[in-house]
């Protein structure tokens, strides 16, 4: 039972980090029709700066902890917009194009990474109590969890406000169901794009503090690897469709755990068997509009 | 006709001048480390070809098929991998081994392309990314077969004499520049016959074909196996030359590196590839050179981070070539000479983007 429990809260958490780096990427696949491979160097960076923050400040304060994470965000904003206004909108409709620049950009990032950190991992340290566990029935759940969860519902909650409350949401949604008529009306899409980039940045850049927490050390492959999976969870959420990859998140991550604790570790599999069964059954991923 | 014989009799004297390179004694200080006879520049030409021959591979699907993969390096490491695996744990001599190597990368194409194919353009991508990670995780985790992340070593004792060791680095030359002609052959054979064409149809105008009462989805399927299995023979030369082979030779970075080559060559072009293929080669080799001479270690910081990273230098040439050279170089210099020759120009990566752009119209409009 404890073991069932433990798989089940811990295969949230890790749903709860892919969703922080599934929904930014979501949302720009959506509006823009643009795959950002740089999504994972965005991430990367701010887990790189978070972690300068956080030991400048000493690491065992929960001051440093919520600094960094709000670091993290801004400087993965920061990158995202950058690269939209210097990389993204010069080639503007050319799709290919600009998957092949956020291509090089993560090529060129991960690379200066390990020229300015070096190419081992670093360790890291949090506050103490993120180290310990909390019991729930019996299971005993390492407390990063539970951080990663409430920042990704906080996330959540936010861009759902957002996107519900406000005149540029309402423009991002109209620009993700039909651009072409938004543009009709007079209303220049393209500076949402470069909105729509900044927050897909700043929820890459909690991800990757948080992440670097999860994994214990950052190192300049963090994003690479977590960049698959919330490519994989997009997918099968269904493109641009946030609820989406809100509930691929957790799918994913759920079974993946499962399969690690009780399949011999074979999470990484299943993760990609179960793409492909969505993919022969729904291409369109699970709440995709037709393809 | 002298247009028309032209590139055949240039592509001959070059396969000829390649072939006898081993023979003579020339220098090209700078590019080349040492005189082309010596062993050092001949296993560095050779892993020209190699990765020469994986671009033109890859050329087949981005420039003909209009298939944006980013899981080609599966069928790679299928190749290194299945040949290592076959003469190490089967004991299976080397030829045999080859052709084994050869279906595996086969099989494992058909399968992966016949379910990444339920989608197309970036999806497409994304879900072969996802393949080539399993097979990379599958690779990493299996260390009793693969040998992990330590890499698979080749066992020497299956393959014959005159393929192993640093003495016999000419015979392993002329191996691989056996690969990369039959490689340019068979590609420039689908490219040619009608299975080419209909893949080329397809990635102007998918419904177009549909309507005719042709299958897309078989040709595209019929292309990406090809190119996969062309893959895997590069991956069985690179495994040979290496003499072994690591898990980045199924990573989601190797793929990454086949892109950079045919974008920088020019996509669409297969004398693109394998300029493109060379050329990084080179460039990755010097550049390695570079970041660890003392004129870099002497400069400042912000200096000395950035070009001591090969990778970093690439990656930024591979932006600027995008942005401002989007036809790659034999892009350029056949718009160049097609211009001054009065003709019309296309560019082929825009024409990939049109045909997507136009799929994704609604069909209303369109009529």
């Amino acid at each position: 039972m404890s073991m069932l429990v433990l798989t089940l809260i811990t295969g949230v958490g890790l749903g709860a980090l892919y969703f922080l780096v599934a929904s930014g990427l979501s949302l720009i696949y959506g509006l823009m029709h643009v795959l950002n491979f740089a999504h994972g160097a965005f991430l990367t960076l701010s887990a790189f700066i978070g972690w300068l923050v956080a030991q400048a400040l000493g690491t065992a304060s929960w001051g440093s902890f919520l600094l960094s994470i709000v670091v993290g965000a801004l400087v993965g904003a920061a990158f995202a917009t950058l690269t939209e206004l210097v990389l993204i909108r010069p080639l503007y409709e050319r799709h290919i194009e600009q998957v092949l620049v956020t291509v090089g950009l993560s090529f060129a990032a991960v690379a200066l990474f390990e020229g300015i950190w070096g190419t081992d991992p670093i360790n890291i340290a949090g506050p103490p109590w993120l180290k310990q566990t909390t019991e729930v029935l019996g299971a005993r759940i390492p407390n990063t969890y539970w951080v990663l969860m409430i920042a990704a519902v906080l996330v959540l909650a936010a861009l759902v406000l957002f996107l519900q409350k406000t005149r540029y949401g309402m423009i991002i949604r109209a620009g993700v169901e039909n651009r072409s008529m938004v543009t009709a009306l007079g209303i220049d899409v393209r500076r949402s794009f470069t909105l729509v980039f900044a927050i897909g940045g700043a929820a890459a850049g909690i991800g990757g503090v948080l992440a670097m927490h999860y994994t214990t050390f950052v190192s300049a492959h963090l994003g690479s690897t977590l960049l698959i999976f919330a490519f994989i969870v997009t997918v099968i959420g269904g493109l641009g469709s946030l609820t989406g990859a809100a509930i691929a998140s957790v799918l994913v991550a759920v079974l993946q755990q499962f399969a690690n604790s009780y399949l011999s570790g074979t999470g990484d599999f299943i993760v990609v068997i179960l793409l492909a069964l969505v993919l022969l059954v729904r291409p369109s991923g699970i709440l995709g509009r037709k393809a | 006709m002298m247009r028309r014989w032209a590139p055949i009799v240039v592509g001959v004297a070059l396969v000829v001048l390649m072939a006898v390179l081993p023979l003579l004694n020339l220098s090209l200080p700078g590019i080349l480390p040492t005189p082309t006879y010596m062993p050092g520049t001949l296993a560095l030409l050779s892993l020209c070809m190699v990765f020469a021959a994986l671009a033109l591979s890859y050329n087949l699907l981005l420039g003909s098929a209009g298939m944006l993969s980013f899981g080609h390096a599966l069928y790679f490491g299928a190749g290194a991998y299945g040949l290592g695996i076959a003469l190490e744990h089967f004991g299976v001599p080397l030829f045999p081994g080859i052709f084994v190597a050869l279906i595996g990368g086969m099989i494992i194409a058909f399968l992966t392309g016949a379910v990444a194919m339920r989608v197309s353009g970036i999806p497409f991508a994304m879900v072969t990314l996802a393949f080539a990670q399993a097979g990379s995780v599958m690779v990493r985790r299996n260390s009793d077969i693969t040998g992990g992340e330590e890499g698979l070593g080749l066992a020497t004792e299956q393959v014959p004499d005159f393929l192993i060791g640093v003495v016999n680095t000419r015979s392993l030359y002329w191996f691989t520049l056996v690969v990369l002609v039959i490689v340019y052959l068979v590609v420039l054979w689908v490219d040619t016959s009608r299975l080419g064409h209909l893949a080329r149809a397809t990635r102007e105008n998918e419904q177009r074909v549909r309507v005719l009462g042709l299958h897309p989805y078989r040709a595209k399927l019929m292309v990406f196996v090809i190119a996969a299995v062309l893959a895997s023979l590069a991956g069985v030369a690179y495994m040979l030359l290496q003499s072994g082979t690591v898990p980045r030779a199924v990573s989601a970075d190797l793929t990454i590196t086949i892109l950079v080559m045919v974008v920088l060559g020019g996509v669409g072009f297969r004398w693109g590839a394998i300029v493109g293929g060379v050329l990084y080669t080179l460039l990755d080799q010097r550049l390695t050179v570079l970041a660890g001479s003392e004129a870099i270690a002497g400069l400042p910081d912000f200096l000395r981070i950035p070009l001591s990273e090969p990778l970093f230098l690439l990656g930024v040439l591979f932006i600027l070539v995008v942005m401002f050279l989007p036809g790659g170089i034999a892009g350029t210099i056949d718009a160049w000479w097609r211009r001054r020759r009065g003709e019309k120009v296309r560019l082929s990566l825009r024409t990939i983007d049109d045909a997507d752009a136009e799929a994704e119209a609604p069909v209303e409009v369109r009529a």
